[in-house]
């Protein structure tokens, strides 16, 4: 495993194989992720959220530069999506990044979504844990432009900047869902435009009727101007506060399990489906049961579980 | 989709000091079309910043594009800055205003084709889906 024991000494060239391997799922990226894996956990993962056109890029492109005047690096993962018609992408969030691109501090990987709904890719998270294990200090997610539930960010993240810009609409549509209820720091981008006064107001209004959250958080809001460059030291520091807010109330450690009892379990879900799908080949009565959901039948609901009740852990314990 | 989960990745550059976008945005769209995951990192470029986004981005294909007489320092430079970082396995391919004479240079400092005005971007599609199907 030169290419993982390369990637932990920060190389660019490996840590970029080992995500690629990661998308394509190629076996190699759970060897891999086995010897990066424990050397995970120091990273501040902050996803970037918001719907198309608020500046998101641009944004990160800001933070970036925040973050590195501080001292920290910083490793980017900018989504973007795939075509549905012909499976290819065009990734440019880098455009407006690349002012970092020969800083040996910053490492920035598009990623399709590759048909994976939710605002990310299937390898997001795994990417992560990539760019956590290279050692940068601050890992940004940029997600693809997101509506109104388009979430799974959270998951991900232990602070998620929601970005929101001036002009969007009565009711500020695209935050009215769950998509607010997400942020532990919310943004108004583009705040030299007309009508930033407005949409702040506005969503002032909307997290003052939230409910007081458990933890104790309320989200800051704070306005930027990412191609001015203003309000991104703001926006870096109030990032830091909400890091530092969950280590002190054991929310760190709390959303850190979650994060890696989920990608567990994912990891299980897959492992096991294709292990019953292989078990259920070699076996006749299992594999007329598949042809059956093919042909349809029998419902699905039904086959799985009778297929797990043939072969699944539940028959041998019956058995 | 999910069924082939390799897929090509190319990055699609302009160096030098030109502001010309429609054609590298053309190319862009035919290889996203033709199931190419493409990375498109913006106007002047210099050769160090395309290489260092080439390895972070992990692309198969580099495409460089110029049209203001900046390829002959610049397409070689990029060819030798993958070579010293073990990236010279990647295929770097050039476009724009070139005339022949540089283009045959170009192919002798390391650059695999040279595509010059006129070139239609299913021939640009074919060059690259060949090179793969005999690569993989």
């Amino acid at each position: 495993m030169d290419v993982a024991r390369a990637a932990l000494d920060g190389d660019p060239a490996a840590g970029a194989r080992v995500i690629r391997w990661i998308e394509e799922g190629d076996p190699s990226a759970a060897d891999a992720l086995k010897l990066l894996y424990p050397q995970c956990g120091r990273a501040h993962v902050i996803g970037v959220t918001g719907p198309p056109g608020a500046g998101k890029s641009t944004l990160v492109d800001g933070m970036i530069g925040a973050l590195r005047a501080r001292g920290l690096s910083v490793g980017v993962l900018a989504v973007d999506p795939t075509s549905p018609f012909s499976g290819g992408a065009l990734l440019g969030d880098r455009v407006r990044m690349q002012r970092h691109a020969t800083d040996p501090e910053v490492f920035i990987r598009s990623m399709a979504t590759r048909g994976w709904l939710g605002g990310l890719a299937r390898a997001a998270f795994e990417a992560t844990l990539v760019l956590d294990a290279m050692g940068y200090d601050a890992v940004l997610v940029e997600t693809v432009g997101v509506g109104q539930d388009e979430i799974e960010i959270v998951e991900l993240a232990h602070t998620t900047v929601v970005v929101n810009v001036p002009g969007l609409g009565d009711g500020v549509q695209a935050l009215k869902a769950g998509i607010l209820e997400v942020a532990d720091v919310l943004v108004v981008n583009k705040a030299d435009q007309p009508g930033a006064e407005e949409a702040e107001r506005h969503l002032g209004a909307l997290l003052e009727m939230r409910r007081t959250p458990e933890d104790g958080w309320l989200p800051p809001l704070l306005r930027t101007s990412a191609t001015q460059g203003e309000g991104l030291a703001e926006l870096v520091d109030a990032c830091a506060k909400h890091r530092d807010h969950l280590a002190a109330g054991g929310a760190w450690s709390q959303r850190s399990e979650r994060r890696h009892f989920h990608l567990f379990r994912e990891l299980l879900r897959r492992a096991a489906a294709e292990a019953l799908l292989e078990a259920a080949e070699r076996e006749p009565e299992s594999k007329r049961l598949v042809e059956q959901v093919r042909n349809r039948a029998v419902d699905p609901y039904s086959a799985v579980d009778q297929l797990l009740a043939r072969l699944g852990p539940r028959g041998e314990n019956r058995g | 989709m999910a069924e082939n989960p390799r897929r090509v990745r190319v990055l699609l550059a302009k160096l030098g000091l030109d502001s010309h976008t429609i054609g590298v945005t053309v190319i862009a769209h035919a290889l996203r079309d033709a199931g190419m995951e493409v990375i498109y990192s913006g106007l002047k470029q210099t050769p160090e910043m395309v290489a260092n986004t080439a390895i972070q981005e992990d692309v198969d294909v580099v495409g460089l594009s110029s049209l203001s007489a900046a390829h002959m320092q610049h397409f070689p430079r990029v060819v030798a800055l993958l070579q010293e970082r073990g990236a010279g396995d990647k295929l770097v391919i050039g476009g724009g205003v070139i005339p022949e004479e540089d283009a045959e240079e170009l192919r002798k400092a390391g650059l695999a084709e040279i595509f010059t005005m006129g070139t239609g971007t299913d021939d640009i599609v074919r060059y690259i889906e060949q090179w793969w199907a005999e690569r993989a």
